[in-house]
This record gives C-alpha cells, sequence and structure tokens, in this order.
C-alpha cells in the first residue's frame, strides 16, 4: 500500500480518536477507541513493525525501529491500562502514526522534485529521425539512428543526435542543454546538438555522433554519477548513523529509568518521556542532508550547462582564492578578428584580402571574413610569393603589392614612416598588425586582435568582487598579454608560457592559496588536473567531459564564475542542513528527556512526533530553496 | 514495581543493545558467479543487504541483481558511489546494476539515506 493510502486510513480512523481529547465520549467508549486504535497500527503502522523487525533480524536499526518501538509502547501500554482501568494514550499512538506518515509523503513529494533532474534530461530526449534514404525521407526511431545518417530536420522539430549541417540552415534554440537563452543561427558546416529544438529554418545534418556517445547522453551520465557521489564531508555522518538508533534506544530507557528509579516519577510519565525521546530522534534528517542539496545543486547547474562532477568538487570550490584563466578561448573567443583598418578602408582590405587569401596563415580568415562582411570584392593575384616569417607579395593590376609584417617592409627598405603614429598605437594596443604597401609606400594597416568574449570583463570583476585573485596564464609576449590584461581587468598576468609548462605555473600559485583553473579541456588538461579545482569550457558538442572537476558546455567565462558560486553556495547548504540535522537531534532528545522540566520546557510525544515528522521535510525543502539561490 | 527490579531490567536491556547491535560478528562473503566475460551475483533486499559482503574478481564486468522484499522506504534506493550508480529498486522484482570493478578494493554502498550498509570487495 502506498505512503499516501496508509496515511488517509489513518487519518480518518484517528479523528475520532482525537475528538476524545477534548472531552468528547465516542459511542462504545473504550472499545471503540481500541478497535480504531488498532486499525491505525496495522494499516498505517504494520509496515514500520515489519521493517524494525527485519533489520533487527540483521542486527541493524532504522528510522522504521524507532517508530515502530515509539508508538508500540504507547499503544502496548494502553492496552494494559484498558485491562486494567487506567487512562489510555492511545491517541498518542494513532497521531503519531499519522504525522510520521504525513511526514514520509511530504518528503516523498519533496525528494522526487529534489532528483528529478536526470529524469528531466532524459525527457529531452528526441523519440524518431526523418532521415534521407536516396531521395525519400523516412521516419525511424531513435535507435535506428547510424553515425553517416543524412537526416532532415523541420521547423519546430527536436534534433535527433549530435551532427553537422550538410544543407541549409536555422536558429536553434538549445537553451535545454547548454542553458543559452538566446537561440543560435547555424548553417552549413556548424555543429548541431542532439535534443535541442530547430526553430525557423530547415535542414539537413549528418549524424556524427549517436546513442551514448550524443553530448546529452553523456550529460546524463556525469550528472547521474554526481548525484550518485559522496561528500567526503558526509564521513562523519555515516560514523554517527551506524550509531545512532541504538544509541537513542539506550537513552530512552535510561530517562525512563532515570525518572521512574531516581526522580520518582510515575510509571507513566517516566514512560511518556522515554516515548518522546524515541520519537523525536530522526536519523532520516542526517541521512539525507548531504544527497539532497548535492543533488538539486547538480541538477540546477545541468540546466545551465554546469556540470559538476562529485561531491568532493563542492568540498574543493569552497577555499578557492585564486582562478587562474587561459587566455586564448577561455577569456577571448579563441579567433583573431579584423579590429582596426587604418587608410583607404576598400582598397586596403581588398589588396590584403586578394593576397592573404592565398596564403596559409592564420590571420588570412579574420582579413578574408572581414572583407566579406564589407562586400568587398578581391582582385585576380599573379606572381604571388610567400615571404617566410614576413609576409607575402603578387601582382595586382600590373602593380606589385607587398602584404606583411613591418620586418618584410624594412627588408624591402619602403618607407613606414608616414604610418609610424599608427603603428605605435595599435602595437601598444597589444594587436597584431599587416601592412600593406607597393613597392614605393606603404598604403595602410589592418590590425588584428583575438578579442575578449562580451561577458569575460564582467565575468573577471564578478571573481574579484568575491575576493579572489584572477590571473591569465598565456603563451602570447608580455605586449599583447598585457594588452588583454588591462582589457579585461586581471589582477596578474603571465606570458610566454609554453603549453607544457601551465601546470607548473598552478602550482607554484598554490603555494600560496587554492587556485581554480579555468581552461578547455584539450589542450589544457594537465593544469586543469594540477588545480585544486579544473574548471574545463566546452563549445558545442566537443565536451570535454573527461577533463576538470566541472564541466561547462557552454563556452562562457560568466558559466565559470556562476559555476564556482553555485559550488560554494550548494556546498553551504549541506553544511547548514547537516547542522540543522546534528543540532536538532542534540537539542530535541534532552528536551523530550525532560532534561529541562524544572525550567518548564517538556514535549509530549504527540509535539516529538510533529518535530521528527517535519524535520527531514525541512532539509528536504532547505536543499530545493538552492533552486532559488541568487548566484552572485 | 519494584523499582531496584526496574533497575536491573533496564541495565540488562541497555546491556542486551549493545551486544546486538555494537557486537562483533563474522561476516560472510560470498564470491559472484562467473559465466564467461561477466559475472552475476544476487543480492537480497530484505532488512539489510544480503549477502551484506560480495566479492568481485577484478576486471570482468560484474552484474549485481538486487532483489527487494522489503517494502519499507528505506529500501527504495541504493547507491553506489566509487561506481556512480544511484538507482530505485522496485519491490519483489530483481534489478540488474551493472558496473564495471576496474580497481581491487573494498567499496562501501548504502541506501538512499545512508542507514543500511553492504560491501563490495573487488580481488
Amino acid at each position: 500500500m502506498s505512503i499516501f493510502r496508509r496515511l488517509i486510513i489513518s487519518a480518518v480512523l484517528a479523528v475520532p480518536m482525537l475528538l476524545t481529547m477534548f472531552g468528547v465520549m465516542l459511542p462504545g467508549g473504550m472499545i471503540t477507541e481500541t478497535i480504531l486504535a488498532t486499525g491505525v497500527m496495522v494499516i498505517g503502522g504494520g509496515p514500520f513493525f515489519v521493517s524494525a523487525y527485519k533489520s533487527l533480524l540483521n542486527h541493524a536499526s532504522n528510522m522504521d525501529t524507532l517508530v515502530a518501538l515509539g508508538t508500540g509502547t504507547a499503544y502496548i501500554y494502553s492496552l494494559y491500562a484498558v485491562v486494567a482501568g487506567l487512562h489510555v494514550y492511545f491517541e498518542i499512538a494513532a497521531l503519531l502514526i499519522v504525522l510520521i506518515l504525513l511526514g514520509q509523503w511530504f518528503e516523498e513529494l519533496s525528494k522526487g522534485r529534489a532528483s528529478s533532474a536526470v529524469e528531466k534530461l532524459l525527457g529531452l530526449q528526441a523519440k524518431d529521425a526523418t532521415v534521407m534514404r536516396g531521395d525519400k525521407a523516412v521516419k525511424v526511431a531513435i535507435s535506428e539512428v547510424v553515425v553517416g545518417d543524412v537526416i532532415l530536420v523541420k521547423p519546430g522539430e527536436k534534433i535527433a543526435v549530435d551532427g553537422r549541417i550538410v544543407s541549409g540552415g536555422s536558429t536553434i534554440d538549445e537553451s535545454m542543454v547548454t542553458g543559452e537563452s538566446l537561440p543560435v543561427s547555424k548553417t552549413v558546416g556548424d555543429f548541431v546538438i542532439g535534443s535541442t529544438i530547430n526553430k525557423q529554418g530547415s535542414f539537413t545534418f549528418e549524424a556524427t555522433k549517436v546513442g551514448a556517445d550524443t553530448l546529452l547522453a553523456q550529460i546524463v551520465d556525469l550528472v547521474s554519477r554526481a548525484q550518485a557521489s559522496r561528500a567526503p564531508i558526509q564521513k562523519l555522518v555515516d560514523q554517527v548513523a551506524n550509531v545512532f538508533v541504538p544509541t537513542v534506544l539506550i537513552i530512552a530507557i535510561l530517562t525512563f529509568t532515570v525518572w521512574y528509579v531516581f526522580l520518582g516519577a510515575s510509571f507513566i510519565t517516566a514512560l511518556l518521556f522515554a516515548v518522546s525521546v524515541i520519537i523525536i530522534a530522526c536519523p532520516c534528517a542526517l541521512g539525507i542532508a548531504t544527497p539532497t542539496a548535492l543533488m538539486v545543486g547538480t541538477g540546477r547547474g545541468a540546466r545551465m550547462g554546469i556540470l559538476i562532477k562529485s561531491g568532493e568538487v563542492l568540498e574543493s570550490a569552497r577555499g578557492i582564492k585564486t582562478v587562474v584563466l587561459d587566455k586564448t578561448g577561455t577569456i577571448t573567443e579563441g579567433k583573431p578578428v579584423v579590429t582596426d583598418v587604418i587608410g583607404d578602408h576598400q582598397k586596403v582590405l581588398s589588396l590584403a584580402a586578394a593576397l592573404e587569401s592565398l596564403s596559409e596563415h592564420p590571420l588570412a580568415t579574420a582579413i578574408a571574413e572581414a572583407a566579406s562582411d564589407d562586400n568587398i570584392v578581391t582582385q585576380k593575384v599573379t606572381h604571388f610569393a610567400a615571404i617566410s616569417g614576413r609576409g607575402v607579395s603578387g601582382l595586382i593590376d600590373d602593380e606589385t603589392v607587398y602584404v606583411g609584417s613591418r620586418a618584410l617592409f624594412t627588408d624591402q627598405n619602403i618607407d613606414t614612416q608616414a604610418f609610424e603614429d599608427d603603428l605605435a598605437r595599435l602595437e601598444k594596443q597589444g594587436k597584431t598588425i599587416i601592412i600593406v604597401g607597393n613597392k614605393s609606400t606603404v598604403i595602410g594597416l589592418v590590425a588584428v586582435q583575438d578579442q575578449p568574449k562580451k561577458t569575460s570583463l564582467q565575468a573577471i570583476s564578478a571573481l574579484k568582487s568575491k575576493g579572489i585573485k584572477v590571473v591569465m596564464i598565456t603563451g602570447d609576449n608580455a605586449g599583447t598579454a598585457q594588452a588583454i590584461a588591462s582589457q579585461v581587468g586581471v589582477d596578474e598576468f603571465i606570458a610566454g608560457v609554453m603549453p607544457g609548462d601551465k601546470a607548473d605555473h598552478v602550482k607554484r600559485l598554490q603555494a600560496d592559496s587554492q587556485v581554480a583553473f579555468v581552461g578547455d579541456g584539450i589542450n589544457d588538461a594537465p593544469a586543469l588536473a594540477q588545480a585544486d579545482l579544473g574548471i574545463a569550457m566546452g563549445s558545442g558538442t566537443d565536451v570535454a567531459i573527461e577533463a576538470g572537476g566541472i564541466v561547462l558546455v557552454k563556452n562562457d567565462l560568466m558559466d565559470a564564475f556562476q559555476a564556482l558560486v553555485l559550488s560554494q553556495k550548494t556546498f553551504g547548504r549541506i553544511k547548514l542542513n547537516l547542522f540543522w540535522a546534528f543540532i536538532y537531534n542534540a537539542a530535541g532528545i534532552p528536551i523530550a528527556a525532560g532534561v529541562f522540566s524544572s525550567l518548564g520546557l517538556t514535549l509530549n510525544p504527540a509535539l516529538a512526533g510533529t518535530a521528527m515528522a517535519f524535520s527531514s521535510v525541512s532539509v528536504v525543502l532547505s536543499s530545493l530553496a538552492l533552486n532559488n539561490t541568487r548566484l552572485k | 514495581m519494584n523499582k531496584s527490579l526496574v533497575l536491573v531490567v533496564a541495565l540488562v536491556v541497555v546491556g542486551a543493545i549493545i551486544w546486538w547491535f555494537f557486537g562483533k560478528r563474522k561476516v560472510v562473503a560470498v564470491a559472484a558467479v562467473k559465466d564467461g566475460d561477466k559475472q552475476t551475483v544476487e543480492i537480497t533486499v530484505d532488512g539489510g543487504y544480503k549477502p551484506a559482503v560480495v566479492e568481485l574478481e577484478r576486471g570482468v564486468k560484474a552484474e549485481l541483481v538486487f532483489v527487494r522484499k522489503d517494502g519499507s522506504a528505506c529500501f527504495d534506493e541504493v547507491v553506489l558511489p566509487d561506481f556512480g550508480v544511484r538507482t530505485r529498486l522496485p519491490v519483489n522484482q530483481p534489478h540488474s546494476v551493472t558496473i564495471d570493478p576496474a580497481k581491487a578494493g573494498e567499496y562501501k554502498y548504502a541506501c538512499g539515506m545512508n542507514m543500511f550498509f553492504g560491501k563490495v570487495i573487488v580481488k
């Protein structure tokens, strides 16, 4: 029978008994009361007794042991009282069963909410896909989709699996997986994430990851692992839990003995004190203090695209005083863009784009994109030549054009004097400058820089406002590093670091304080592992699930800040829950035992039962409150 | 009632509780049965996990079949933190949990509220 049914039946049977507490006489008197109480004990309380008995046989004890003993004592004494003609306490036994069932029912409801994150994620999964078979579009079940299938997605449809767009384009709502609230535009060549929703356009994409390899499947796996993990703080709780129930039973017996034998209380007074002790003690509140907060915290993270891997991570997030940020791709976009064009905009970009389009220089893409954004048509180049480490040259409209560094122009004895002021200014800003010129003179300049992401400045100042020292680490030279550092406001920067040496720098910083490292999961794996807390930034479907203690699905530095805050808040909540659960028991048991009765502070069993029933509920509610905590 | 008798009875009951719950007891470990590339062991959930200790061979995929006979809410979930498993156990219906015992060691597991404990030993 479900808890809810037991609760309803017990409550219906208990109501008439409660009336006797207000002097109402039941028809049939004591016999009716005995029958009603027995009904509550069997239907509502039966499972507690069965469970208590079974665990007793195993030399174990649990919550049910306490419930069975507490209510059983009141019930059996009342049976004796009926025979002996004394005052009965059936209503206490029945009321306790009702209250405890009510508490368990609330707990069941709220715990369901606490652990629903994984089920919600699983529910996102698409059920079927429209796969192109030759010219025909065929609807197949998701399990039949294989890598290489070309899948058609119409407006409003769910994208079945991870893949890459081969034709068409659209805007896609990825919020359910990445936490990104704005729809993202995608076109041919872009990656799409399975289980996200296509908005307006139609497109086809080739499946690249299916089944357990999809991003969503990996997130689900990671979140369920996190929710099963233990926080080290729980070790103490485990030790307490092992001895909790037998200790409470011993305290209850001592309570009875002291009151009855040494303080001269009546048998029933001493017994009610003992029953209150058994009833008020709540090992459950202790048991669920950590897991519920962990579940709510990691679940909220998952919805925001912040994947916290385990309870241990929460504890390491607590003491972080320094955050080391990788520059390229973490603070900055990770790809250079044209920031300034000096001279005749049209002409300079056109010449630079024409020549660079033939080179394989990493900056070529930035220039080509800038030219195409401005609808600049490039001319034909002949006699193209790459001048190693300096730049390129070629013939456009019968005129030799050079595109390259200052060194190229010095070599060719071309005077750059006219642009010296601009050169100096742009260099100071840490930008890479490409000079465009002909045989006799400089025509103009193009400055290129890997720009900070929109949210980087905000994220760094948020970190600093928490008293955290922010350090930028980069392979760039000091000039470029300085320029970016002052744009985004980091406290310190370390420039000229070889990729393999990042971990050593993290280690050095660890001598002063606990360090978190934020970087991309693929290249920065050693530094992520070295740091006290590794936060791996992902992008698209290539989330490096293995790296770091926290994985960010979205490539946004603000998420790193929020991940840190969420971890700290979740850990704080665990501590608060544990504190409350310990204090509840540590204060409740002596009060129930009548230690403070001389001060007039006592608890009858019904009050003790109410306190017990709601102590676990309050812990669950406190954990659920994490869903609404501001992450600032 | 004779107060000294009550005192004696109380002390005897306290002693019995200590002996019953805290007394050292020998726990017999049950080894999983290997069949091809898989090993299986059945764990009955009834007032506790029986057997309380199971032995697995390292490196062989292991299937722990939990058969929950106890309807108590305490056993709603089983959590094996070291293997990343938190799962609900249906009553009277075998529920398999597959784990990969890659590293030798002793791994404790517990019910969702951490009141009942079992152990997996990987050898």
